[in-house]
């Protein structure tokens, strides 16, 4: 019998614990790949979130350290300083990174810290039950903004790649959507340059993961989709913000 | 021949942390621990070590995190807000049964508080010092060349234990300057580290560095399984000094900085008679209750002198379990007790035995 589809060695065989349709486990499987593919995985260290992907220490076949809320960039950090040689990797939900971790986040690219962050863009905090996110859209109803989030008083969504495009540190930022097969093949493409990136030691690498929470946006897997590519992805453009190396040091000559 | 030299505590400190094998060091500036971390950026490039500035004190500590869990000897330094800012880490650390070595050169508080040596994190650093069951081993030196000596210490039981020591001086400890000799001593046989994330090279099973458990029964089994661990310590690693203890019939009980003072206080008390003598604890977790308890015995009364409004007096109550008065003497907000008021309670206390 011929095989035509298994499962990636980086991947491990428990049964994750997401919600059916979440796209969390695509893009598992897409880390997986990239790492196998560029045949990493053996040299790879994982530091999970706080957030759905906190288990993500059991699906991924690599030594794997759980982070505190918003802390995976600081604990890479001191993994990645111990063992520079090996490729140290961020899994992180919007809460984590873009609320109680954008200290870490921003100056971990600000250091230049050669890792790559994995950045699960939800527009939600899908783990405690669908409260508002730095990274919900406008008028979007959660458990916390029943009335839709209102901007005057809740401020507005965060553009963590543009944002992270400024600093010099940065060395790699991609926005992707993993809503159709289209943008599933892009969305592997950028997380392996990511890797490919670091494996080079060119500096912090991120890629950001449009992704659906079906279950906290009280939708379908399909209309979740759907909704992604309508609300999330005009506010959130896909695109490359940053593929380069930081200005040298002391500026224009 | 072991080299002597003159050091701030601080400095001291760092350097025996590099002599015993650190070579990360996270930091935050703060006073009065900036000699730490300056010592380490000197050095640590030296030794092709990593001094890396963090972006805050939570950051550090969850660097030490990263470092430790990869196998490391990892450090990070701070005065009290920020010690307060690392206990979630301090937490995770014990939660992920992680090696560290984390100072707190005390300074008055609560709150900003004051930059002027202070002992009133004496809760915070024996009462674990973050959420959850667990405690840290909390070393109390109080000499520059105790300073210089228990990094060696911390390293060691951080790594025998698998559990964060805290180091608890003071601004009087950290600063002052006074001769060290440099002597190294033999590292302790310690287990291997296999169950640090190095990555597996294909050749193991993944390690997993994790505080989350999802059944309780688990999370309750591996706590009372860390609780034998502090059992044993709570037997083998207690510490202290005993001066002038044999015929006390006063025994005075003071640790880190506020001990020098006591121990003037208690050598006055002798000149006028009174048979007063010191007990200083030199961990402050584990607390030495068995010498306390041995002394409660045979003293009429203690005297507690401390720079808070009294914290370690709760321990030394517990130790003697309340079988003879405990008296309290100290300042607090950055102030420093000196021998006569000490003096004064000790002849106080002594009067009414
Ligand atoms: C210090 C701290 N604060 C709050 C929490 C509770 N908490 C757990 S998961 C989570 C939100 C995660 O949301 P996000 O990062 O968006 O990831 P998602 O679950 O959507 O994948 C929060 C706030 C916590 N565990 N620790
Ligand atoms: S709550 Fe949302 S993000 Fe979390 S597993 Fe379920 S669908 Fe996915």
């Amino acid at each position: 019998m011929k095989t035509i589809f298994e499962r990636t060695p980086a991947l491990s065989d428990a049964v994750t614990h997401y919600c059916p349709g979440c796209t969390h486990g695509i893009v598992h499987r897409l880390v997986a790949e990239a790492l196998d593919e560029l045949d990493l995985t053996g040299r790879t260290i994982g530091v999970a979130p706080v957030g759905c992907a906190v288990m993500a220490y059991n699906y991924f076949e690599c030594d794997m350290v759980q982070a505190a809320h918003g802390r995976a960039p600081a604990v890479a950090t001191g993994v990645k300083r111990t063992h520079p040689g090996s490729i140290v990797f961020t899994y992180q939900g919007d809460g984590d990174l873009a609320a109680i971790g954008t200290a870490e986040t921003v100056h971990a690219a600000a250091r230049g810290e050669n890792i790559t962050v994995i950045f699960i863009n939800n527009a939600i905090y899908g783990m405690t039950g669908g409260q508002m996110a730095p990274t919900t859209m406008p008028a979007q109803v959660t458990q916390t903004s029943p009335y839709g989030r209102d901007v005057s008083k809740a401020g507005y969504p965060l553009r963590v790649s543009e944002m992270l495009a400024t600093v010099d540190g940065a060395r790699y930022i991609e926005r992707v959507a993993v809503n159709s097969a289209a943008n599933v093949k892009k969305a592997k493409a950028a997380i392996k340059k990511a890797f490919a990136n670091q494996a080079a030691g060119n500096g912090f690498t991120l890629v950001e993961v449009l992704s659906t929470c079906p279950t906290n946006w009280g939708l379908d897997p399909v209309k979740a989709l759907d909704w992604l590519k309508d609300n999330m992805m005009p506010y959130y453009p896909l695109g490359v913000y940053k593929d380069g190396a930081a200005p040298e040091a002391g500026g224009e000559a | 021949m072991a080299e002597t030299i003159l050091m701030k505590g601080n400095e001291a400190m760092a350097e025996a942390a590099v002599m015993a094998g650190c070579r990360h060091f996270f930091g935050y500036p703060i006073t009065p621990q900036n000699e730490v971390a300056a010592y380490m950026s000197r050095r640590m490039p030296q030794v092709d070590g990593v001094y890396l500035q963090a972006e805050s004190e939570i950051a550090a500590i969850n660097m030490v995190l990263g470092a430790s869990a990869a196998g490391a000897r990892a450090m990070t330094s701070s005065s009290s807000p920020g010690v307060a800012l690392k206990s979630e880490g301090l937490s995770y650390l014990a939660g992920c049964d992680l090696p560290a070595v984390v100072v707190n050169i005390q300074r008055g508080g609560p709150g900003l508080g004051s930059i002027q040596p202070s002992q009133a994190d004496y809760f915070m650093a024996t009462r674990g010092g973050g959420h959850g069951d667990f405690h840290m081993i909390v070393l109390a030196p109080n000499s520059v060349q105790e300073m210089f000596d228990c990094a060696f210490t911390a390293f060691d039981l951080a790594d025998k234990y698998r559990m964060t020591v805290n180091i608890l001086a003071d601004g009087v400890l950290g600063q002052m300057m006074e001769p060290v000799v440099m002597n190294s001593p033999k590292m302790a046989e310690l287990p291997a580290k296999d169950w640090a994330v190095t990555g597996t090279g294909g050749k193991r099973k993944s390690n997993i560095v994790n505080s989350l458990y999802l059944k309780p029964e688990a999370l309750e089994q591996t706590n009372i399984e860390r609780y034998k661990r502090y059992a044993v310590i709570e037997k083998e690693e207690a510490r202290s000094e005993s001066y002038l203890m044999d015929d006390a019939e006063i025994c005075v009980t003071a640790y880190g900085a506020s001990s020098r003072v006591a121990r003037n206080a208690v050598d006055m008390a002798r000149e006028k008679g009174v048979k007063a003598g010191l007990i200083r604890p030199i961990t402050v977790w584990p607390f030495p209750k068995g010498v306390f308890l041995e002394a409660a015995g045979r003293v009429n009364s203690f005297v507690c002198v401390e720079m808070s409004m009294g914290q370690m007096i709760e321990d030394v109550e517990l130790a003697i379990r309340c079988k003879k008065p405990v008296a309290f003497c100290g300042r607090t907000g950055g102030m420093i007790p000196d021998p006569e008021q000490v003096l004064a309670a000790i002849m106080k206390d002594g009067r009414l035995s």
